[in-house]
């Protein structure tokens, strides 16, 4: 089991999704700084949250051209599962990964609390084992949208990852933190190799955390 | 201010524009021997100002004990440090950033995080929380919205950015601060205890390094600023309120850190008030050298800029180092790799004092210690006023069938409401290492990779200050001791904010050194002492002053996480007890300003003995695992706690006491009080260690159902509760 964790100069959940890999898988991820160009032969590749290079400009768009995301995007192709998470996830977007845009929170602020997401798609590498689950949400730009088009296409191919519900697992406005489009708080590629989501899974993967329910997604992958 | 006898050739009003006295002036002339020119006139008004001088305050503030068995480091540097076991310690300080808050709140905020942020990981610690505490005026101020939005976001937007978490805070509305709001923000490091970093300069000939941002045109004279009132013209001030990167400040975070892991650094000051002024003078007095600096070396944002607005600029996200020459070359890599400034722009010298070249040409030169230890020193004159009388309130004057409409009422004003709105702002979760999450008593981060952790708050209660000072200072301490406490702490220091108006009013001086004389007091008897500070005065629009606001921020030690305490209630069928005696104290109560608008009745007093006694009653029944929940009382009395316990757990709970006074009961704000939930099983143990140590100890009710039900008074649901404790401050943002 070999995984990485991709650091940018701004990423502030790199360290956070590193201990929850550790202690989940028993392996210590390798760091590779973002002015790297290659990655060696990996199981898992994160892109973790934070603030890349301040996000300044669009979130995650200056990041998707630094040296080590052209051998992210390679990999990706080839196969190899990619994880992005919050700024990862809008990280991945930039780069051309996956569909959709990730626009400002419909509350117009911040939002950190927990909510609870469901699989849709129930078969991914990344899915598999997660139910109805609770974890935190920490960002201003988490707002999914994508063209009806793309949405029919994703839909179709079953690329749903997560969508934001209640505890019965009902999806509605009311369980919408933050206006995303069809309650998406996670989405696929094409060939569900790559997962990108809004929530963050490492902050809910040790009792300390008063929630385990993120270490289902790390377990599904990682073993 | 006038004077007959202008014997200088510096304009006079030039003298004043810089904040200074002209007797200040005259002691500049005699320690120099000739006249300052202007960039050394600027330099003393950086120095001499009251924000970097302390000059009302110093006299004041020795007073107050600062050492104790786990103290590392008291007050005088750039933070506190306390010792955690295991070789670690927590570093931390809590500063405020009340003047550029109230002109841009946004960029005032934003800017008093990265500044109480370096200010800890100068020390070498890396930052694990931040805490703040914000006062506005009335919820129905005009002001009130914008500043209150503002605040909260340039809070987040730099917490959340950098990554830091921010835990915990507190805030209040009083129309004191209509006019002159307050931002204190308090950050918490963790350091190893044999590598801590300190700013005095040393080795002659050694290089002095800039490293960070480039230097800017803004924030000339903030610290000035800071030091002056308010008054109509406040808002042109506005560009002298700095601008902040937090990108930039994780970038120079990260590369600190790293450089720290070598041997390499012999000196570090971060450039917060008054910039490169103030942290070359700082390095210099406490290594006993000199400095000379080529200011044309200092990296520059804009061109042409004078030496004077070099020394003066308060461009953010700045350090000065003094290294060790044989890793000048490493250092400047580790800089490089995080893309920030690395420039060797001066030098350590044995002439003691601070020299300034700019190409070529000598800018000023100014012995060290005219700028340090000849600033002047005030010891204001003071008068202390009676304290508000205490006022006995009866039985007959209150209707006790209103007493849950009123508890509804009073969790629904923005000084008793839930807090969500603001803290779901913050990110209070990355890192990964926050246990007890905001809206509990005090925070709790784990020391990462540990068992153990670090519990904190910040409080005030500026309404008990202005009513009686005294006890309000005591308050203040103790609260934070009470919060640390109920969450499973030992409290081990404080860091202070001080608050005031202008201490040229005897009466504002009065207040201050009445708060200094109770905060030391608590401080003393809880052995609790403090490590770190701030002081702000001032704080007055059109001459009227704010509340007193000694803001305290208190961290406490958790050996072991199993014993963390959080407020909600937790299992059906379990006790509710109650800590402490009541004594129908409704003076200065919510209860008394909230439903009957009136602010009279005077400040409840506190039994150190008792205070004492009780926390370590509490503490010695957490640590024995009697408890399972508890929760301080504080303003707003039983009931509000009781509520605020119900709401958290979602749970309900079935109360019967024994009073002829309900109103007095549930809403009296009688100190030294914790609720507990006791098991029934542990009831019996909890009662003999609470008769063995003489405390007083009660059951007031039954843990269960979706009610609050009061025997003979009524019931009221969780539900409705949390709908109104929901509304109060989201109201004003809307």
């Amino acid at each position: 089991m070999k995984s990485h964790v991709i650091v940018f100069p701004g990423s502030n959940c790199d360290r956070d999704v590193a201990v929850a890999i550790k202690n989940i898988s028993g392996h210590q991820p390798q760091m590779v700084w973002h002015k790297e160009t290659s990655i060696d032969q990996s199981d898992l590749i994160v892109v973790p949250g934070g603030f890349s290079y301040g996000d300044y400009l669009r979130c995650g768009a200056m990041a998707s051209t630094s040296p080590i995301m052209q051998d992210v995007v390679k990999k990706a192709k080839e196969g190899v599962p990619v994880l992005g998470i919050c700024n990862g996830f809008q990280i991945l977007i930039e780069s051309g990964l996956l569909d959709g845009a990730l626009m400002r929170n419909s509350s117009l602020s911040f939002i950190c609390r927990d909510i609870l997401i469901k699989p849709k798609n129930q078969s991914s590498v990344f899915t598999k084992k997660t139910q109805v689950a609770k974890m935190p949400i920490a960002h201003n730009e988490g707002n999914f949208f994508v063209t009806s088009e793309q949405l029919k296409k994703i839909q179709d191919n079953d690329q749903i990852a997560f969508q934001y519900c209640d505890e019965n697992g009902n999806v509605s406005e009311h369980s919408n933190p933050n206006g995303s489009l069809e309650n998406i708080a996670g989405i696929l590629n094409e060939n569900k190799n790559v997962l990108g989501m809004m929530p963050h899974p490492e902050r809910a993967a040790e009792l300390a955390h008063g929630c385990e329910d993120g270490k289902t997604i790390f377990e599904s992958i990682l073993n | 201010m006038t004077n007959h006898n202008w014997l200088f050739q510096t304009e006079q009003s030039l003298v004043e524009n810089h904040g200074l006295k002209l007797d200040e002036f005259e002691k500049i002339v005699e320690g120099l021997g000739r006249e300052p020119n202007l960039t050394e006139l600027g330099i003393f008004s950086a120095m001499w100002n009251e924000h970097c001088s302390y000059k009302s305050s110093k006299f004041w503030l020795k007073k107050l004990p600062t050492s104790g068995e786990r103290v590392v480091q008291g007050p005088g540097e750039n933070a506190g440090v306390i010792d955690i076991d295991d070789g670690d310690v927590a570093v931390f300080k809590m500063e405020s950033h009340n003047h550029p808050s109230f002109l841009e709140p946004y960029q005032g905020a934003a800017t008093g995080v990265g500044g109480i942020l370096r200010d800890v990981f100068t020390m070498g610690a890396r930052p694990v929380a931040n805490l703040n505490a914000l006062r506005f005026g009335e919820p129905n101020h005009p002001k009130t919205k914008h500043l209150l939005s503002g605040v909260v976001s340039g809070i987040g937007g730099y917490g959340n950015c950098i990554g830091v978490p921010t835990v915990g805070g507190e805030v209040n509305f009083h129309p004191s601060y209509n006019g002159n709001i307050l931002v204190n923000a308090m950050t918490v490091g963790i350091a190893k205890k044999d590598k801590i970093f300190y700013s005095a300069a040393a080795g002659i000939g050694n290089p002095v390094v800039y490293v960070g941002s480039k230097t800017g045109r803004d924030g000339i004279h903030g610290a000035t600023m800071a030091s002056a009132e308010f008054d109509e013209d406040s808002e042109d001030k506005k560009p002298t309120v700095q601008v902040g990167d937090p990108f930039t400040e994780k970038l120079l975070l990260e590369a600190c850190l790293e450089l720290m892991k070598e041997e390499a650094i012999i000196a570090i000051q971060d450039m917060g008030a008054a910039g490169l002024t103030s942290s070359s003078i700082e390095m210099a007095s406490k290594g006993d050298v000199g400095l000379e600096i080529d200011l044309s070396k200092v990296p520059m944002r804009a061109q042409n800029m004078s030496a004077y607005e070099l020394m003066l600029s308060e461009s953010q996200e700045r350090m000065l180092m003094v290294l060790d020459p044989s890793k000048e070359e490493m250092a400047r890599d580790i800089f490089k790799k995080w893309d920030l400034e690395f420039e060797v722009i001066g030098k350590v010298t044995d002439t003691k004092r601070l020299i300034l070249m700019m190409n070529g040409k000598e800018e000023a030169s100014i012995p060290i210690n005219i700028l340090v230890e000849d600033a002047p020193e005030y010891q204001r004159h003071y008068i202390v006023e009676e304290p508000s009388p205490i006022k006995e309130y009866k039985s007959e004057d209150f209707d006790q069938k209103n007493i849950l409409k009123d508890l509804n009422t009073m969790i629904m004003h923005p000084d008793l409401s839930s807090r969500k709105w603001i803290w779901e702002q913050y990110d209070h979760m990355v890192m990964a290492d926050t246990v007890v999450r905001p809206g509990s008593d005090a925070a709790v981060v784990r020391v990462h990779g540990t068992n153990k952790g670090l519990a904190m708050s910040t409080d005030c209660s500026p309404v008990y200050c202005k009513h009686n000072p005294y006890e309000g200072g005591k308050h203040a301490v103790v609260e934070t001791w009470r919060n640390i406490i109920a969450s499973g702490a030992l409290p081990i220091a404080i860091t202070d904010c001080m608050n005031f108006g202008n201490p040229e009013k005897p009466e504002i001086m009065g207040q201050f050194v009445e708060c200094i004389r109770g905060m030391g007091d608590a401080c003393s008897k809880l052995n609790y002492p403090v490590v770190s500070g701030n002081v702000s005065l001032y704080n007055e629009t059109n001459g009227e002053g704010i509340y007193p606001t000694p803001a305290i921020g208190g961290v406490g030690l958790i050996k072991d996480l199993s014993n963390v305490k959080t407020l909600s209630l937790k299992e059906d069928g379990n006790f509710l007890c109650v800590v402490g005696k009541t004594a129908n104290h409704l003076g200065i109560s919510k209860y008394i300003s909230i439903i009957q608008s009136k602010e009279e009745g005077g400040t409840p007093e506190i039994n150190l003995e008792t205070e004492l006694k009780n926390g370590n009653f509490v503490m010695d029944a957490i640590n024995q695992k009697l408890i399972t929940s508890a929760h301080d009382v504080g303003e707003g009395g039983i009931l509000v706690a009781i509520s605020e316990m119900c709401m958290s757990g979602n749970l309900g709970i079935t109360i019967e006491i024994k009073t002829n006074f309900p109103h007095g009961y549930f809403f009296a704000e009688d100190q030294s009080r914790y609720l507990l939930e006791v098991s029934p099983n542990n009831y019996d143990e909890c009662q003999k260690l609470a008769n063995n140590n003489d405390v007083h100890f009660e059951k007031i009710g039954i843990v269960g159902g979706d009610k609050i039900s009061i025997k003979n008074i009524g019931d009221q649901h969780i539900s409705a509760l949390k709908r109104s404790f929901e509304t109060g401050i989201k109201q004003i943002s809307q």
